[in-house]
């Protein structure tokens, strides 16, 4: 497949796919991080988007998303422009990339997914309360509500920021790493949150970059090294050539083997 | 005479400065608070220096319309404008450039402040120049402050709190995640100018009083005073107001109690002393909170191992651990174990000897997470379980 450029930029967008990405090019000092890469997810399944380290993962989706400005790129959510389409999408940010001394219980930081029911002045009221505790047990953490941040342990904020992107009662789920740095039991609680989301006929995107768990989380891969190498059903494109062509020297024999 | 300041008996013009200095203290204080958690603290400092240039500016136009160069909604109109550009300049230079914020705040405040004065002394050459003092603004003067004065920054602080109010959400979640707030499609960029907006009417507002190199310690010293006593942004804004307008307060009234006592420096000194207060007192976040939480927790390592060591008939050497095991009873002044002493090694010997068997089993891997040398087991664990595993320690011990 190697490199697709923007060959169908004519084409309407898909009403169909919550995530329609097409010709998108985001550069960090003029260095490409992600090069001219079309993606098209589907709608109701897990996919992953798995590549090496600095293959451009996360800056797909924060480009998708706006929060890098690409260079060029259009990028629709179920055929619409997504800034139209915000409330239906909900995002979890890489743990490591906020300040966890900030002033803030469990329940705060839940709370800021219901953003948009709020808004700047509406009172937080019991019904608002009662949503963001069934999120926090959802993924196990209720007993945690009035807990300060920065107290709690890796696993346990991942867990939060899961909660939060809950709470925006989202269709679309895009999530970078949400398994790294976790304990084996907040991988089970987050997996199982996710499987549960797709039963409900959502849409999860995960950048993901433990290979040997792939198969097992889910259904659909995404294979990215700045350009788009393959995307597809798991079990056709999760394969040693398409994953040799993605890795290149990178990527261990034993590895490969681990794979079958 | 502090009474008299304190209590506003101090005459018209001392309590003008008082509450308008109470005012801007409250407005300060809870708006620096979304500066300092959005770590942009230093952002503030660009923007004060960047007033002086707009002064300047001001005046002289204000002159040459034939005016009176002093008025102050005039002079405050200049020093917005002119730090405006500079807030503008900073957020140029690091999103455009590869400088970083901090890089550019340097090169901003000082360009600024440089320009300021420059044209502060092409000012006392000018005819009109000469009573101008519009050096006041520096460091602030409140001598024959006029009502008109007054309302302009009792009003000017309570908008810039309103909004502080109005967008606290916003702020919030752009302080503590924008990534998630840009994901969600708030405008984090216009969230942010709208944050520095705001500590840059504070510091227009403020120049009066507190003056402009100052001002800056208004904005933060409130916030980082308040962190020390609440993990809630409500309470941190909240408190960092009160703590910024008895700030005012009790400064403006100190330096009304002598002549010449400057009030901009003597306000930012009571802020310094509930600042001090907080750091040294302050439960949870405060050092000696930190200090004595160290020092029982040392204490209970020290006794632990202590009674290991008698449990086991190991002499004990350590200075420290003697000390703290004879001012429990737990052993005589010749370093023998008393009756209370035996009992209790004895019980943390077989604590030990349960956490370990505990440890080996993978089964109680949850539970083996929370070791940490000091925790008894049966805090851990429910006594069904205890006992399971004291038939294994007796297994282990018939072998």
């Amino acid at each position: 497949m190697g490199l697709t450029l923007a060959r169908d930029a004519g084409r309407a967008p898909d009403a169909q796919s919550p995530l329609e990405i097409r010709g998108l090019t985001v550069t960090y000092a003029e260095k490409p991080a992600v090069f001219s890469v079309d993606a098209r997810f589907e709608p109701g399944v897990m996919t992953a988007i798995v590549g090496p380290n600095g293959a451009g993962k996360s800056t797909l989706l924060k480009a998708a998303l706006g929060i890098v400005r690409p260079v060029s790129g259009q990028v629709s959510a179920w055929g619409a422009p997504i800034d139209r389409m915000r409330g239906r999408i909900a995002y979890v940010p890489q743990r490591a990339s906020v300040d966890w001394d900030f002033p803030a219980r469990v329940i705060d930081v839940v709370l800021m997914g219901q953003y948009r029911q709020l808004g700047l002045l509406r009172r937080v009221r019991t019904r608002h309360m009662e949503a963001a505790f069934d999120c926090l047990r959802r993924v196990g953490m209720d007993g945690f509500a009035e807990r300060q941040i920065g107290q709690l342990s890796g696993g346990q904020q991942q867990r939060v920021f899961l909660a939060r992107a809950l709470a925006q009662g989202a269709d679309l789920y895009l999530l970078d790493e949400p398994f790294a740095g976790v304990d084996a039991a907040t991988e089970k609680a987050i997996i199982s949150v996710l499987k549960e989301l797709r039963q409900q006929g959502k849409t999860v995107v995960a950048v993901h970059h433990d290979l040997s768990t792939v198969p097992d989380y889910f259904d659909r891969v995404f294979l990215i090294n700045t350009t788009r190498i393959a995307e597809g059903p798991v079990d056709k494109v999760f394969t040693q050539s398409n994953l040799q062509e993605a890795y290149g020297g990178r990527l261990a024999t034993a590895q490969m083997n681990a794979l079958g | 005479m502090f009474f008299e300041a304190i209590t506003l008996q101090l005459g018209y013009n001392a309590t003008l400065v008082t509450i308008g200095a109470a005012l801007l203290g409250l407005a300060a204080g809870a708006t620096g608070t979304f500066l300092f958690l959005g770590k942009r603290a230093l952002v503030s400092d660009a923007i004060s220096h960047a007033t002086l240039p707009g002064v300047a500016l001001a005046f002289i136009t204000m002159v040459a319309l034939g005016g009176d160069g002093r008025a102050l909604p005039g002079l405050l109109l200049g020093s917005a404008l002119s730090s405006a550009v500079g807030l503008l300049c900073v957020s140029a230079l690091t999103t455009r450039t590869r400088l970083s914020e901090d890089a550019a705040i340097g090169a901003v405040l000082s360009v600024f402040f440089g320009l300021g004065i420059v044209l502060l002394t092409v000012i006392q050459t000018m005819s009109a120049g000469r009573q101008a003092g519009l050096e006041s603004f520096l460091l602030g003067s409140t001598a024959g402050m006029l009502w008109n004065d007054a309302l302009v920054i009792a009003l000017g602080g309570a908008i810039v709190l309103a909004l502080a109010l109005l967008l606290r959400r916003p702020m919030t979640i752009v302080a503590f995640d924008p990534e998630f707030a840009a994901g969600a499609g708030m405008n984090v960029r216009r969230i942010e100018l709208a944050m520095m907006g705001l500590a840059l009417a504070i510091t227009v507002v403020g120049l009066k009083i507190v003056g402009l190199i100052l001002i800056v310690a208004l904005l933060i010293i409130p916030a980082v005073a308040a962190r020390f006593w609440s993990e809630r942004v409500t309470v941190v804004v909240g408190l960092a107001g009160t703590i910024g307008g008895v700030s005012g307060y009790v400064g403006a009234a100190v330096s009304a109690t002598a002549p010449d006592l400057p009030t901009g420096p003597i306000i930012v000194l009571v802020a310094f002393g509930l600042f001090a207060i907080s750091l040294l007192l302050a439960p949870g976040r405060g050092v000696l909170a930190a200090v004595l939480r160290h020092r029982r927790f040392q204490a209970r390592v020290h006794v632990r191992q202590g009674l290991l060591a008698l449990a086991q008939g190991q002499p004990i050497y350590e200075r420290l651990t003697l000390r703290l095991m004879r001012a429990r009873g737990l052993i005589r002044a010749d370093g023998v174990a008393t009756e209370a002493g035996r009992a209790q090694a004895a019980q943390a010997l077989l604590d030990e000897r349960r956490w370990q068997l505990l440890r080996s089993d993978p089964a109680h891997e949850e539970a083996a997470a929370h070791y940490d040398g000091l925790t008894p087991l049966e805090t851990v664990l429910t006594p069904d379980q205890l006992r399971a595993l004291d038939r294994g320690l007796r297994l282990e011990a018939a072998q």
